[in-house]
C-alpha cells in the first residue's frame, strides 16, 4: 500500500472531531463516503468563482461553467473506461438512473406479458422502479434467488429466461451481503440470449476498477456520494445505440433541440436525458472525488478495503455467538452480522455511543432481512480511510454492548 | 401521584447516574418492567410504525382513566415506551392530551430521546395521544 492512512485520514476534517468524547470512527461507508478537502473546497470554489448556467451563456463564466462541468463528463468516461463522452448522463443519484432506464425503456419496449429478471437481493432503489413499470404495463418481475452464503445461483438465473425476457436488472455489489455478482458472465449470458442488462454500481465503482467497455453491460448506474464526493449527483452509462433508441425521460429546457408549438426536436446526447439546469456545483466537485481516487489509485483503495474486510472477518468471528450474513467468497468492503438474540437497533444503540458509527436496519434490501428470517443487521462498511484500529474500536463496542443486553 | 410528580420522579431518578452507560443500564431494566401486552393484543393493528423495532402499544379504559401496555422486540425501545407509559398511564385523556412532556429533556438521554432519532419516540407518543384522543371521543 503505497498511501499513508494516517496522513490521510487529514484530509477529511469531519473525521478529526469526536463524538460523545470520543474518537470518531466511521464505518458507515456504503451508505456515503466522508468528503475529502478537494471536493469540498472544489464545490465552495466553483460559486466562489465560476457559478452560472451551463451550456447556454455567451458570456466568460457561462463558458467558463460549462467547461469545468464538461470535464467532469471526461473523467467520469475515462473512470469507467467508456467509449464515447454522450454515453455518460448525469443524474440525481443511482436511483435515479434506474428509474430513468426502468420508465424510458418500459415505454419503447415492454408490453403486457413480457418479463423482467432481476435478483431477489437488490437494493430497493433497484428493485421498486421495475415493480412499478411491472405493475404500470402488465409485466411480470422474475427473480434471481441466493443462497445462504449471500450468492446468487446461475443456473437459477439461467434458467428464468424466456422469449418474453426484456431486461435483467441486477447490483454488482450488494449493499447488504457485500456479495460480488459475476456480472461479466451473468451479461454474456444474457446477451446470448439478446437481453440488455443494467448493473446498479452504487456499491462497486467505489471499491474495485470497473471497466463497463469489459463488462459489455447496456446500462451502468452509480452514485458520486458513495465515491468521497457530492450528494445529488449520479450518473448513468448507457451504451450509445440504446440509448437513442429509449425516449426522453423527463422534459424541460436543455434536453430539446428546437421547439415549435406544434413539433418538438430532442437534444442530441446525452443532454436529451439532461432536463433542465443540471446539479452544476456538484457535478464539478464529483470531478474532484474522481481525481481523490484516481490519485490514490483503485487497485491501492481495493486492496486496501480487502485487508479491512478480512481482519474484520477474523476479528468479529471471535465474538461469542456472532453471526455474520453473507459470506459468499467474493465480497466487498461489507460486514453484515448479529450478535446472540440482540436486537440490532439496541446494538446499534449502544456502538453509535461508544463513537462508532455502523448501520442498523433492513439496509433498504427487506427480501434479504426476509430470507434469513430476521429483523435486520449491523452493518460495517469500509472506506480508504479506515484502518484496523477501527475495526478494534468496532469490536470492543460490540463486546461492551454485548455485556449489558446479556 | 399527579402527571407532574410521576415526571419528576423519573427525572430524579435518571439523574442519580452521571456515565450515560448507567443510564442506559437503567433504561434497559426500566423495560424488564414494562407492563406487557397481552399476547393476543400484539397485531398488525396495534404495531406503531416508524420504528426500527417493533412496538405493540394497547390502550383502555378504567373510571376515566387510560391506560397501556406495550411490548418491543428491543430492549432499549421498551425502556423508552415504558418511560411513557409509566408517566401517562393512568391519566385522563385531556391530560394524556395536553401533557408537554418536557421531562423528556431533563432525563439526560435527550439526545438518545429527541424526535430526529429513528428509534420511533415521536410515533409512540403520537399514537398514545391519539389513544386519548379516541377515548375522549367515546366518552362523549
Amino acid at each position: 500500500m503505497s498511501v499513508d492512512i494516517n496522513s490521510l485520514k487529514k484530509e477529511f476534517p469531519i473525521l478529526n472531531q469526536e463524538v460523545y468524547g470520543k474518537s470518531y470512527v466511521y464505518l458507515d461507508n456504503a451508505a456515503t463516503t466522508q468528503k475529502p478537502l478537494s471536493v469540498i473546497d472544489e464545490l465552495t470554489g466553483f460559486y466562489k468563482t465560476y457559478n452560472s448556467n451551463v451550456h447556454r451563456g455567451v458570456h466568460y463564466l457561462s463558458q467558463k461553467a460549462t467547461e469545468v462541468f464538461e470535464s467532469s463528463r471526461d473523467k467520469v468516461k475515462a473512470f469507467i473506461n467508456a467509449p464515447l463522452r454522450e454515453e455518460i448522463i448525469f443524474t440525481k443519484g443511482t436511483t435515479d438512473s434506474v428509474n430513468l432506464v426502468a420508465s424510458s425503456f418500459a415505454r419503447s419496449f415492454l408490453k403486457e406479458g413480457d418479463e423482467i429478471i432481476i435478483s431477489a437481493m437488490e437494493h430497493h432503489s433497484n428493485m421498486i422502479p421495475w415493480r412499478i413499470v411491472a405493475e404500470q404495463y402488465g409485466v411480470k418481475l422474475k427473480y434471481i434467488s441466493f443462497n445462504e452464503d449471500g450468492v446468487l445461483s446461475f443456473d437459477q438465473f439461467l434458467s428464468l429466461f424466456t422469449d418474453k425476457t426484456r431486461i435483467v436488472a441486477v447490483g454488482h455489489v450488494s449493499n447488504a451481503l457485500g456479495t460480488i455478482h459475476p456480472v461479466k458472465e451473468m451479461i454474456a449470458a444474457a446477451h446470448k440470449r439478446s437481453v440488455p442488462v443494467l448493473i446498479d454500481g452504487a456499491q462497486a465503482v467505489p471499491h474495485a476498477n470497473v471497466d463497463v467497455k469489459d463488462l459489455d453491460c447496456d446500462f451502468y448506474c452509480f452514485s458520486a456520494h458513495k465515491m468521497y464526493g457530492p450528494t445529488g449527483v449520479g450518473v448513468l452509462y448507457g451504451k450509445k445505440e440504446w440509448l437513442e433508441k429509449l425516449p426522453p425521460y423527463q422534459g424541460g429546457g436543455e434536453m430539446i433541440n428546437t421547439v415549435t408549438l406544434d413539433k418538438v426536436i430532442y437534444n442530441e446526447l446525452p443532454y436529451k436525458f439532461e432536463a433542465g439546469t443540471p446539479n452544476v456545483a456538484d457535478v464539478v466537485a464529483f470531478g474532484a472525488a474522481i481525481d481523490f481516487m484516481k490519485r490514490l489509485g483503485i487497485e491501492n483503495i481495493a486492496v486496501h478495503e480487502d485487508q479491512l474486510l478480512q481482519y474484520a472477518h477474523k476479528r468479529l468471528g471471535e465474538i461469542d455467538s456472532i453471526r455474520i450474513y453473507g459470506n459468499a467468497p467474493d465480497k466487498a468492503a461489507v460486514i453484515s452480522f448479529l450478535v446472540g438474540d440482540i436486537h440490532p437497533y439496541d446494538m446499534g444503540t449502544i456502538i453509535d455511543k461508544m463513537g462508532v458509527a455502523v448501520r442498523t436496519g433492513h439496509h433498504c434490501a427487506e427480501p434479504v432481512m426476509e430470507f434469513y428470517n430476521i429483523p435486520g443487521t449491523i452493518r460495517a462498511s469500509f472506506g480508504i480511510y479506515n484502518t484496523t484500529e477501527d475495526i478494534d474500536r468496532l469490536v470492543e463496542a460490540v463486546e461492551r454492548a454485548k455485556q449489558m443486553f446479556s | 401521584m399527579s402527571l407532574k410528580e410521576k415526571e419528576s420522579q423519573i427525572v430524579e431518578e435518571f439523574s442519580m447516574f452521571d456515565d450515560w452507560m448507567d443510564k442506559y443500564n437503567y433504561l434497559i431494566d426500566m423495560g424488564k418492567s414494562l407492563p406487557l401486552i397481552d399476547e393476543k393484543h400484539k397485531t398488525e393493528n396495534n404495531l406503531i410504525s416508524g420504528c426500527q423495532s417493533r412496538v405493540w402499544l394497547h390502550a383502555y379504559m378504567e373510571d376515566g382513566k387510560v391506560f397501556f401496555t406495550a411490548d418491543s422486540d428491543a430492549v432499549i425501545t421498551k425502556g423508552i415506551i415504558y418511560v411513557l407509559i409509566r408517566a401517562l398511564s393512568g391519566e385522563t385523556p385531556d391530560d394524556i392530551m395536553n401533557a408537554d412532556l418536557k421531562f423528556l429533556d431533563d432525563i439526560g438521554l435527550k439526545e438518545h430521546l429527541s424526535p430526529t432519532r429513528s428509534n420511533g419516540l415521536v410515533s409512540m407518543i403520537k399514537q398514545i395521544k391519539l389513544y386519548a384522543m379516541a377515548f375522549k371521543a367515546k366518552q362523549n
